[in-house]
């Protein structure tokens, strides 16, 4: 990080502050709005629809907080992505370690199945996919039903990150824990998995905000007391459509736990998608 | 803009990008490894490792997408048996609905726009965020909160902004003393899909961000200073320097973003429901409504093979046209 380069990256200069401001100020702006307006009246925004909050009024966000319908859908999503987030990273990492570390003779083809799990849309399996889980699996209406497609749906990308990160562990480790005598299950455990602990971080973090945020599976899969946020959040805003307020204090609440976690760990995110991206 | 008379030709700090640039590509194909015949015990071990992935997508991508197939050959309300066979006649019907075609339509449209929109701002704005500049983190974070909100949340949230009238958007117009259309933007068949593709933008222009600054920590600090030594501008440097060696995030950013659009649903399905007037259908809310609402299951399953055989199509001719390039570039 010399000072030379610095030049050619070139510094801050006051136009780069008003971009950068301006870019900020759009993507934050509309969710900003959402959340404030969380916090007046439903005569305010009438009266005023681009106004700020006078007096700040709590009883939105606090209607949301002690309503149990609230917990319930926040439980079931929280338990779905759990669920997803644990086999997609615990399957993905048990694939892409041999397709990293070991030279087999089918290694490039299985691999090509991952890859090619990146162009199966979700779209053009819902219908069928559904009908499988609910009729021939009886798991409509459980956490597990959504969870295993979704893990399935999220291990392509999964493994196309994790194989570069694994390939780049160096083979000196590997080879001086098997001359220590350990096996090639005990380098996994104890070598490339707490070595890998960022990429780990990196797919578990995708996954598990992918699952917080879907929505079509769970709109076919889920009803009544085992719908997730995103659904009870869609169905509240169509039902009380004119509560404008209520529905943005809920849409806010609902999003936070993703927004913190993946915000929280972004700079692991960027760092543990380098791999993949270099094409 | 050109640099006049190239000490180095420019192209050259290109092709040979500098050591450490693309150690995945180095250490899977360059490095040629010891080839050891893997032993019995070995091949049990990697079995072991790689069928439950395997397992999981075989049952719940595979299996689905095949039954899809299947489902599109017969005429199939739901319930009872599949018994009757009716060949590709689902296909005649979905090709010749103008719903559908009007559906495959929005998505091209849409997976255009995105690249022609994304590409552009996403890079202007990931080479000015990587530049030394106080609070770079606190603005990095930010600009990726519309990435990580649910589609459905931020639909919801602009449904609300975007009500007519008492919306926050109208209000603010009026403001500056525009008037709004009478029926809404959401409601205004001329404007809706250009709505909804103002949503998408704001809401995919992190993860564009995200994925070209992610490509850009990986430019060494050497490309910065021979660039420098040689006289470049900011601009030349960027342009010519790190842009072409951003090639392959560029491009993995597009086909990611090109599948993406193809199966747009949920945003759509809170905005509009594919209204009005049928503006703003996609492929995904045109099945979604056939299958499930209106419990024409054979013309939904045609509907999503088209919808895969599209986006396979789309993925050929990427993979022939554009990402031959990378490969070619290694050698």
């Amino acid at each position: 990080m010399s000072t030379v380069s610095d030049r050619a990256r070139g510094g801050g200069n006051p136009a780069v502050y008003v971009i950068a401001l301006a870019v900020v100020a759009l993507s934050v702006g509309p969710v900003l709005y959402g959340a404030l307006n969380g916090f007046r009246s439903n005569e305010q925004l009438a009266s005023n629809p681009a106004g700020l909050p006078d007096p700040w009024r709590l009883d939105n966000y606090s209607s949301v907080l002690t309503s149990g319908e609230f917990w319930r859908y926040a439980t079931n999503s929280m338990a779905v992505a759990a669920l997803t987030t644990l086999v997609a990273v615990g399957a993905g990492v048990m694939a892409a370690y041999p397709l990293a570390r070991y030279d087999f003779r089918f290694r490039e083809p299985v691999f090509m199945v991952f890859v090619l799990g990146l162009l199966f849309p979700l779209a053009t399996a819902i219908i069928p996919l559904s009908i499988f889980v609910s009729r021939d699996l009886q798991l409509s209406n459980t956490w597990w039903g959504v969870a295993l497609p979704q893990a399935a749906f999220a291990l392509p990308v999964t493994v196309v990150i994790l194989r570069p990160f694994l390939m780049a562990l160096p083979r000196e480790l590997e080879e001086a824990a098997l001359i220590d005598g350990s096996s090639r299950i005990g380098v996994f455990w104890r070598i490339a998995l707490p070595l890998s602990r960022p990429a780990l971080i990196t797919v578990g973090v995708l996954a598990f905000v992918g699952s917080w945020n879907s929505y079509l599976l769970p709109l076919l899969l889920l009803q009544g007391e085992m719908r997730t946020l995103p659904l009870g959040v869609a169905d509240y805003s169509t039902q009380y459509s004119a509560d404008t307020a209520g529905v943005l204090a809920f849409t806010t609440v609902a999003t936070l736990p993703a927004l913190i976690l993946f915000l929280a760990l972004q700079g692991r995110i960027v760092n543990g998608l380098q791999g993949a991206v270099k094409g | 803009m050109s640099l006049t008379p190239p000490i180095v030709a420019p192209d050259q700090g290109v092709g040979d990008p500098a050591p450490g640039v693309r150690p995945d590509e180095l250490s899977s194909r360059r490095r040629p490894r010891a080839v050891r015949r893997t032993t019995g015990r070995e091949r049990l071990e990697i079995l072991v490792f790689v069928l439950p992935a395997l397992v999981l997508m075989a049952l719940f991508v595979g299996w689905p997408v095949l039954s899809a197939v299947r489902m599109s050959l017969y005429r199939w309300r739901g319930f009872g048996p599949m018994d009757d066979f009716v060949g590709l006649d689902n296909y005649r019907r979905v090709l010749t609905d103008d719903v559908f075609t009007q559906a495959v339509t929005h998505n091209l449209t849409i997976v255009v726009l995105s690249i022609l929109i994304q590409l552009p701002l996403g890079l202007g704005a990931a080479l000015l965020l990587n530049r030394r500049m106080r609070g770079r983190g606190v603005v990095r974070t930010l600009i990726f909160v519309p990435y990580v909100l649910a589609e459905v949340i931020a639909g919801v949230i602009w449904f609300q902004l975007l009500i007519p009238e008492t919306g926050v958007v109208d209000g603010l117009l009026g403001g500056v003393g525009v008037a709004a259309p009478d029926q809404g933007f959401l409601g205004t068949p001329g404007l809706a899909l250009g709505t909804v593709m103002a949503v998408l933008t704001w809401k995919y222009l992190g993860l564009a961000i995200l994925l070209f600054l992610a490509g850009l920590q990986s430019v060494p600090e050497e490309v910065y200073e021979a660039a420098q030594l040689d006289g470049a501008s900011w601009w030349q440097t960027q342009w010519r320097v790190v842009v072409p060696l951003l090639g392959p995030t560029i491009r993995t950013w597009c086909f990611l973003s090109m599948i993406g659009s193809l199966q747009l649903f949920d945003m759509v399905w809170v905005l509009t429901g594919g209204g009005p007037a049928n503006a703003t259908t996609t492929m995904a809310t045109y099945l979604i409504t056939q299958g499930t609402q209106r419990g024409n299951y054979g013309i939904a399953g045609a509907a999503s093979v088209v919808l895969f055989v599209i986006g396979v199509v789309m993925a050929a001719l990427y993979q022939r046209l554009v990402l031959r390039r990378d490969t070619r570039i290694e050698r």
